[in-house]
């Protein structure tokens, strides 16, 4: 304890160039590891990025999993978690491809909007439970995971959609673009621009931070935790969602088992992009370019000659990799304040 | 619920308790709490440990409802279901830990809920920090607004929370032991904004267990003993010697048996143990059969020093000698080994597995001890429980009670018993009878005193200063991570305790 002024000078003064933040920024440095591993696979094949295909794949492939990891970004902050987003994906898709056989010509503005409200419900559910019972979430959307996997299984059966199934001006929202920018890409980002406005402006947007950074505060403070618990959780369901619609779009064939296994992906690309799992920490930006970091990892690997087999444990890696700076960091932190503290004294 | 809207207090008290209730099952935590605080004045709220004041508080801030008694502010009866509630009404309540966001910032931490909006409904930064600063520069601190608020000290955060009351128009203002873990200049500072507070009109309620702060700050009184209320009146009109006698109630010297013991060797040696932002140079020595008193406010690093001599935490620089033989550092596991044994401040985090019974609790210390080829039965474990818990007298209906549903005092008993099965040649216990009941605190006493005198040599950590008199041959006083006084047991008196524990630029 100092008997100076409390805290010293040299921390106070924390106030930097918006240039120095920007380099500061977890965000920027997931973005250039982004950058690295598509110029380092364009070097070995220039088609990676200089062909139709290839830049229409580098933007598409990863959006659906940005709308996920997004959703799964708000949870995190008020310190939760969602597994059940890749059994919404799957469900949510399946929905999409029965609406248009059982209801021939239903509006396609119309399908997004049920899978939006489908979503939300199954994640209403969620938050429910959570905030409740007094459940952790990692316990009850294990939970409905299962259930809502289940559910699809049942209700898939044997069956699946097939692109026959499927209008055609919805199967070219899936392929068609504007200005060479994928239609879906457009619609994910605009979703990651509205989430993270709304996280950064709203007062419900910041009270989700508050919660996730001391619960028993924010109890404290007067805050409507629960409510906004059940928000986090509704909208990370919506979004998830949404992306089932949009699968269904860009893969035109869904069975029963689509979106299995993504949550973790989700979570995954969170990580990544500096949402603490710990929760109070992160941004939906730095969620989406950890999507498309993830994303595009998985594609390159091949491409550089790596064998598929390596996929998955490189994305660990990634996210143990993550982990570590973030605790490095803040222990090296800590220790800087601990000997500022004693300098003052 | 009411909600005043008018600028001008009304004439009359600001807020009035009566006979207000509170239990918890079969605890009764406030049996009868009265407390009047009026427009423009500091009311000091005192009374021992336990005797009530924070369920007052709690109840006040709408975290508790009452179960009996008058609550009225500004003239009308309220009943708070919710933080937000009291918050709304007017008030402001200030906890001896500041509860802050850590990973938000100042600003943030500041109008959180209740932000300054756009035209476009979003939140107005601008106007945040311009209020924040204008806020600041009227307390005449200096902290950067935007910066978060993990890693700012104790006083500061504090001034955030009164930052937060301001930026309320809250009137009134409650402030729980928020000296304890503050530097002399940084209490002035607080005492500064404390009066221009009470200036503007408003109410003000100050709980704290530093006399000299009392009579400096405040102007009237309330004491509480055993959940009720005792007294009030004019500080003016009374001494310390009053207050004291108010708030005990009774004699220190027959609450506490001390037996006669022995001292012997010395067992257990520290030498200018450091640890960077925790403890300085700490040094002292321990003697079989002694025992002795740690004291100093909540934050002078006491505990601190303690877990760093069992190991739980390493150190920076420093010896620890265990019958001079020195003890590495950072092993719980050879510190036990050594004999040494610590009873921790947090009997239900640190010192019991709640989910577990009695016998295995106890049994944990010496399970190495009473496994058979790597395996632990239930047998021996019961049969080493049977022992130490009748010894101790531990009250509950069988061995495999979980340990979570006993009173603290049962379970006090039981981390004690976990500890002596280890048979300790010193044992270290932190705050030993913090929030158990009169009549087993007399007991742990007992049980501290007869262990002295069989030759155990006792480290004693308390914030309870008739504990620490009425126990320890010896009293160690520890201010902001440094030894500031060592007193004999003749020497040891409250006021020259308190003194080494406070005296700081503000004495």
């Amino acid at each position: 304890m100092s008997t100076q002024t409390a805290t010293p000078h040299l921390v106070q003064r924390t106030r930097r160039s918006p240039l120095a933040r920007l380099f500061a920024a977890r965000e920027t440095g997931i973005a250039l590891a982004l950058l690295i591993v598509i110029v380092v696979a364009t070097a070995q094949n220039p088609k990676f990025l200089f062909s139709p295909d290839g830049w229409r794949d580098l933007l598409l492939t990863p959006s659906i999993m940005l709308l996920i990891a997004v959703g799964s970004a708000i949870v995190i902050v008020t310190r939760n978690v969602d597994l059940s987003v890749g059994s919404v994906v799957g469900l949510s898709a399946y929905m999409t491809g029965r609406l248009f056989i059982d209801f021939p010509g239903i509006p396609i503005v119309l399908v997004f909007l049920a899978g939006l409200v489908f979503g939300g419900l199954l994640g209403l559910v969620n938050g429910v439970l959570v905030s409740w019972a007094k459940v952790p979430a990692l316990v009850i959307t294990l939970g409905t995971m299962y259930v809502y996997r289940g559910i699809n299984i049942t209700w898939t059966g044997s069956s699946r959609i097939n692109a026959s199934d499927l209008p055609h001006d919805f199967q070219a929202l899936g392929t068609g673009s504007f200005l060479g920018i994928p239609y879906l890409t457009i619609i994910s980002v605009l979703v990651m621009v509205v989430a993270g406005l709304y996280l950064r402006t709203r007062r419900s947007g910041r009270e989700l931070y508050a919660i996730g950074s001391d619960p028993d505060a924010a109890h404290l403070y007067g805050l409507r935790v629960s409510r906004r618990v059940i928000g986090a959780f509704v909208t990370s369901g919506a979004l998830a969602g949404l992306a089932g619609v949009v699968y269904t779009a860009r893969y035109v064939t869904v069975a029963s088992q689509a979106g299995n296994g993504w949550e973790l992906q989700a979570i995954g690309a969170a990580v990544i992009g500096g949402v603490a799992i710990s929760g109070g920490v992160g941004t939906v930006w730095g969620a989406a370019i950890g999507a498309y970091l993830l994303m595009t990892i998985n594609r390159a690997l091949p491409v550089v000659g790596i064998n598929d087999f390596w996929q998955r444990a490189v994305v660990g890696l990634l996210i143990i990799g993550a982990i570590i700076l973030d605790r490095v960091l803040a222990v090296r932190r800590a220790k800087a304040l601990a000997a500022l503290r004693e300098e003052s004294a | 619920m009411s909600t005043p809207s008018a600028p001008v207090a009304p004439p009359g008290p600001s807020l009035v308790l009566q006979d207000v209730s509170k239990s918890f099952g079969s605890v009764v935590a406030l049996r009868s709490g009265s407390l009047e605080l009026t427009p423009g004045s500091i009311h000091a709220l005192i009374g021992e440990n336990g005797a009530g004041k924070s369920t007052l508080v709690k109840i006040i801030a709408g975290l508790y409802r009452r179960d009996g008694g008058e609550f009225r502010l500004f003239g009308e009866s309220v009943d708070f279901s919710s933080t937000a509630q009291s918050k709304a009404a007017g008030i402001a309540v200030i906890y001896q830990e500041p509860t802050l966001f850590p990973d938000l910032s100042v600003v943030e931490n500041i109008f959180m809920g209740r932000q300054p909006l756009t035209r476009f409904g979003g939140i107005d930064r601008a106007a945040m920090r311009e209020q924040t600063s204008a806020i600041f520069e009227r307390l005449g601190v200096d902290i950067d607004p935007e910066r978060v608020t993990e890693g700012l000290s104790i006083a500061d955060q504090q001034i955030i929370e009164i930052a937060k009351a301001i930026s309320l128009e809250a009137r009134v203002l409650i402030m729980d032991e928020p000296t304890a873990a503050l530097s002399g200049v940084e209490v002035e500072r607080l005492f500064a904004v404390a009066r221009s507070l009470r200036d503007e009109g408003r109410a003000l309620l100050f709980i704290s267990h530093r006399f000299d702060e009392v009579f400096s700050l405040c102007d009237t009184v309330t004491v509480m003993r055993d959940g009720s209320y005792v007294g009030s009146g004019p500080l003016a009109e009374t001494s310390v010697e009053e207050l004291v006698r108010q708030m005990v109630g009774r004699d220190v010297d027959e609450l506490f048996p001390k037996l006669e013991a022995r001292i012997g060797e010395e067992v257990l040696r520290v030498e200018h143990l450091t640890s960077t932002g925790l403890f300085h140079d700490i040094s002292f020595s321990l003697r079989a059969g002694e025992i002795l008193g740690l004291a100093g406010l909540v934050g002078a690093g006491r505990s601190e020093v303690a877990r760093a001599i069992f190991g739980v935490d390493g150190y920076d620089s420093g010896t620890v000698s265990i019958q001079g033989a020195r003890l590495a550092s950072g092993s719980p596991a050879k510190a036990i080994a050594r004999g040494i044994a610590l009873v921790p401040e947090d009997r239900r985090k640190q010192g019991l597995v709640l989910d577990q019974g009695i016998s295995r609790n106890i049994a944990l210390s010496i399970r190495q001890r009473l496994s058979k080829w790597g395996l632990i039965w239930g047998r021996p474990e019961n049969r080493a429980a049977q022992v130490w818990s009748s010894r101790l007298e531990v009250k509950a209906e069988a061995l495999d009670t979980l340990t979570g549903t006993l009173s603290g005092g049962n379970q006090q008993k039981v981390v004690l018993a976990k500890w002596l099965a280890t048979a300790p040649r010193v044992l270290i216990v932190d705050e030993p009878t913090r929030g158990i009941d009169v009549g087993t605190k007399s007991e742990v006493h007992r049980l501290l005193s007869t262990l002295a005198q069989q030759g155990v040599a006792i480290l004693m950590i308390s914030s309870e200063l008739p504990e620490v008199l009425g126990m320890a041959d010896r009293v160690l006083v520890m201010r902001e991570g440094r030894l500031t006084g060592e007193l004999s047991r003749e020497e040891a008196t409250p006021e020259s305790v308190m003194r080494a524990a406070t005296a700081g630029e503000a004495a």
